[in-house]
């Protein structure tokens, strides 16, 4: 080996030891590092309880697949690859940067189990890695200062630019892979000066062109430059350990929690509080989240843990047409107030109203619960929960808009938000072709072995009751013994529930919870997916719930129902995942199996669908909000079906259809585009 | 601030289709939902935020029968903070000038600064502010629309005039006052808010505490009587549409292409 001086036995001017700073860089920058986590955990421990140590398995798997898989980073590709390989680096170079702060200490240390041929392996990897890492800071560091992609713009209103911050940490990690480099290319390059020793080195890495370019060097310089380039890395590597909970890359420590705590359920809505059941609900002094401390420590470790990469809003729809509202600020707002409330020294401030103090209420009520965000984020942060919280406090304090205000009311006395009469709720079944070849049966009167959900838009609304027809002449036809509910039925409170009517929810739930319960059916279907919904995830201990689409699926393969080819086989369809059948319950292939069934049906896909797939507008209440926005997101949708090359529409949810039938008219494309609820195209297409 | 509210329970336009009752003198009401009047429940809100302002308390005041109680209660889960119900055998049947009486009665027994009112009620008759300021010789503002508190003697109420135009006055306090809709925006109220009050007491007042002559007031003291109530029979030239929304409307455009409308 080379008779370089390594940091644990330099001494500099010759007579102090090199190894005291060795020492004492990591006891300040680990003791810092301590007090600095010991006070951002502060928060977490005033907040409310959150229950998040279940399905062990299951957040294992999360864990496996979306932290250390990164499966959510290529859904932007440049970006995504980038952060791969950064993050990829990180976890191969952490075990380097470990056994170099010992180095300091001990000259030539060596992981155990890193001696021998795993190391050689470990050694050509890390060198990769280092490489691979500057490279990608390099890229992201021009990506983020020159060509500045538009999602990461921060708009006035919500603050100064995050470009500086995120453009020193590129910087910061490139000076970790240098400085590391060079501490290895100047030993290399000084044992080769020195005993003609060329060791093996991994070619093009940063280590080996370092290598070539030390070789004309002296042995002073190299030796120094040994020195140096491992004090910078060390003092560096500290500074970036306590640098990291001071901003939007806390992440790098909290990702891991973050992602292992994550929500497991999609479509269910938290409780009010853990651990307090819906009988105890009485006895709350307050409802939902009005201050800080309201949030669940899980809550605030998702603000700790926002990274800051705008996928969220970019995928926002409330955000795509102007409402005010960035899920990505929601995140960022709160974590600013938790930074200033809970400082690193001195006292802890009280916190305010957060509507009033960081948030509005138009803010917290533009959400269309759509799912979007959460699908998107790498780190798995939760939206929905958050603006359900904030709802309850609202609703809690009074301040709800006058526009939600009527049809809260309504559904209070009739159950319906329209407040049309209980006893109308079976109208839709009275019309007079439809009476004349159907009869419905009534549960309360008639025993069933199938209960159809209608739920109040497509019981009451004029247009969309002929989904309800269509729906029955299809479990006709397809041989399903089925009733309703009529007057006994309430609205699912799919909206109410997440409108933060919390108490008005839990008596729907009960009536509706009863009623079915009353008439013993053995399965529920539905042509409403924020029924299905609510009844699947919300409700609790009743039969299992299926949308009519997968009926339908299910009864072509099984031959009960058989399609005609396509009666219009010049137009170009387009299927439109409602939020509440695909995102939040997976429901993605059957209406499309059922749409490829009709032979001879040209059916195209959205560049936007599936699990991305863009919210119509909101269903339930949202169609009572009146929103501040620049545009509808039904007219973005209709505009996106147009793009794909299709002139029908078809959706499997009442309130998408609503929303995209308004959307063709206010986007002027009445005659060349229409929307089809996936029952009427069903219907049209029975044998 | 002692702030009084008086309210009514009425059928909820929102939430009913109203028919005629076989008799034909009134709704038929078997299968009606009622809630607080609307202009009411801004004069409360109105109240609430005054009290919040400058101190004070808010009353909530009711004529009516037992079910009356449900919107007291519902006032007082927006913030009122106490609650009274008049409610005698002898009021019922009451008409405009009854229930300004029976109310006066009440209002003379406490010592409130500022009487409030909605401008009307489900009957548009709009008179009981009126009468119940005549009675007691307060001043009196109707169709308020603002509210601004200047000392403990005079507030400033604004009225919006026909054609959009605002008027401010000063008003000596005490004094009666028929609140507008549009005044505010009334807070929501939601079930948990009306179960936190659930248990609270709400005094039941008759004829008899108030000291008024069973006499005066309800069907014996009624000076106006509703002798019918109905729809009124369709005239010359009117026709009306019948069917679903679409086909109400592409009748109505085919009468507009005939008509030369369109």
């Amino acid at each position: 080996m080379s008779s370089i001086i390594g940091p644990a036995s330099f001494e500099f001017f010759g007579i102090f030891p090199a190894a005291i700073l060795s020492f004492i860089l990591p006891v300040v920058g680990v003791g810092l590092f301590a007090y600095i986590m010991a006070r951002r955990l502060a928060p977490l421990v005033r907040a409310a309880p959150d229950y998040r140590l279940d399905h062990i398995g299951r957040r294992i798997q999360k864990l496996i697949v979306i932290w250390l898989g990164q499966i959510r980073q290529p859904r932007y590709m440049l970006a995504g690859v980038l952060h791969i390989v950064i993050f990829a680096g990180f976890l191969i170079l952490s075990i380097r940067s470990v056994s170099l702060v010992v180095i300091g200490l001990s000259d030539g240390f060596v992981m155990p189990g890193f001696g021998g041929w795993p190391g050689v392996v470990y050694n050509i990897l890390k060198d990769y890695a280092a490489t691979f890492v500057l490279i990608a800071c390099i890229i992201a560091g021009i990506r983020r200062g020159v060509f500045k992609p538009a999602r990461y713009a921060v708009p006035e209103k919500y603050g100064k630019d995050h470009t500086a911050e995120a453009v020193f940490v590129l910087g910061i990690i490139a000076t970790l892979m240098i400085s590391e480099s060079l501490f290895e290319a100047s030993e290399l390059a000084y044992a080769l000066k020195e005993t003609g020793d060329a060791h093996f080195v991994a070619p093009l890495t940063l280590v080996w062109f370092f290598k070539i370019l030390l070789s004309g060097a002296s042995f002073d310089f190299l030796q120094g430059l040994h020195i140096f380039s491992y004090f910078l890395h060390d003092v560096t590597f500290f500074f970036f350990l306590c640098f990291l909970p001071l901003g939007k890359h806390f992440h790098v420590i909290t990702s891991f929690f973050n992602v292992f705590f994550m929500r497991l359920d999609k479509g269910k809505i938290k409780p009010v509080r853990h651990g307090v059941t819906a009988e105890q609900l009485d006895d709350l002094e307050s409802f939902g989240v009005k201050k800080l401390e309201d949030f669940t420590w899980k809550h605030m470790l998702d603000f700790y843990s926002c990274a800051d990469c705008g996928r969220c809003s970019d995928q926002c729809p409330a955000n795509a047409v102007g409402r005010p509202l960035s899920p990505r600020f929601i995140s960022i707002k709160a974590r600013d107030l938790m930074f200033k409330n809970y400082p690193l020294s001195g006292e802890i401030y009280k916190s305010k109203m957060l509507v009033e103090d960081i948030y509005t209420e138009d803010e917290i009520w533009s959400c269309t619960t759509c799912g979007a965000c959460e699908e998107e984020c790498p780190l798995a942060i939760e939206y929905i929960d958050k603006m359900v919280d904030l709802r309850r406090g609202m609703v809690d304090e009074g301040m709800v808009p006058q526009s939600l205000q009527k049809p809260l009311k309504a559904l209070e006395k009739r159950g319906n938000p329209y407040g049309k009469m209980e006893k109308k709720r079976a109208d839709w079944a009275l019309e007079k072709e439809f009476k004349a070849a159907y009869t419905i049966k009534d549960l309360g009167k008639d025993a069933a072995d199938t209960l159809y959900f209608v739920d109040s838009i497509t019981s009451y609304d004029d247009n969309i009751q002929e989904i309800a027809r269509h729906t029955a002449v299809i479990l006709q036809q397809a041989g399903v013994d089925f009733g309703i509910l009529g007057k006994e039925e309430k609205d699912s409170g799919n909206e109410v529930l997440r409108f933060g009517e919390e108490m008005l929810y839990q008596d729907l739930k009960e009536q509706n919870t009863q009623a079915i319960l009353d008439t013993g059916v053995k399965q529920i279907v539905t042509a409403d997916p924020h029924a299905y919904n609510a009844l699947k995830n919300d409700y609790t201990g009743l039969p299992p719930v299926r949308h009519i689409s997968q009926v339908v699926a299910e009864k072509i393969t099984s031959g009960a129902l058989s399609l005609k080819p396509c009666l219009d086989p010049d137009k170009v369809y387009v299927y439109h995942d409602p939020c509440y059948l695909g995102r939040h319950n997976g429901v993605y292939d059957d209406p499309r199996q059922a749409l490829d069934a009709i032979e001879g049906l040209t059916r195209v896909e959205m560049e936007k669908s599936r699990d991305r797939s863009f919210c119509c507008g909101g269903g339930g209440l949202m169609l009572f909000y009146e929103p501040e926005e620049d545009t509808r997101m039904g007219v973005l949708r209709v505009n996106m079906a147009a793009e794909a090359g299709a002139n029908v529409i078809v959706t499997a949810c009442p309130f998408c259809l609503v929303n995209i039938q308004d959307a063709i008219k206010v986007a002027g494309k009445e005659g060349e585009m229409e929307a089809l609820d996936f029952t009427e195209l069903i219907v049209r297409h029975l044998r | 601030m002692e702030i009084l509210v008086c309210v009514k329970r009425v059928p909820d336009t929102a939430e009913n289709e109203f028919e005629l009752n076989s008799a034909g003198n009134d709704l038929d009401r078997d299968d009606l939902v009622y809630s607080v009047n609307e202009w009411d429940n801004y004069a409360v809100e109105e109240a609430i935020q005054i009290v919040d302002n400058v101190g004070g308390s808010v009353t909530v005041v009711t004529v009516g029968d037992d079910e009356s109680e449900e919107v007291l209660r519902r006032e007082m889960a927006m913030g009122a903070n106490n609650g009274v119900l008049l409610s005698d055998d002898a009021f019922e049947g009451s008409d405009g000038k009854g229930i300004a009486a029976i109310l006066k009665a009440e209002i003379e027994k406490g010592r409130y600064d500022l009487i409030l009112t909605g401008a009307q009620a489900d009957e548009g008759a709009g008179q009981v502010g009126g009468m119940l300021a005549a009675m007691l010789d307060y001043p009196y503002a109707s169709l308020v629309n603002k509210i601004e508190a200047v000392d403990d003697a005079t507030i400033k109420v604004g009225r919006e005039i026909e054609g959009g135009n605002q008027e401010m006055n000063e008003i000596q306090l005490p004094c009666v006052l028929s609140i507008q809709t549009g005044i505010n925006e009334p807070r929501y109220v939601g079930i948990r808010g009306i179960r936190k009050v659930a248990s609270v007491d709400i005094p039941v007042k008759g004829a008899g505490d108030l000291g008024i002559d069973a006499a005066t007031v309800g069907d014996a003291g009624a000076k106006t009587k509703r002798v019918d109530y109905f729809v009124p029979d369709l005239g010359e030239g009117a026709e009306m549409l019948e069917g679903s929304t679409d086909e109400i409307i592409e009748k109505l455009i085919e009468k507009l292409k005939a008509k030369g409308g369109l």
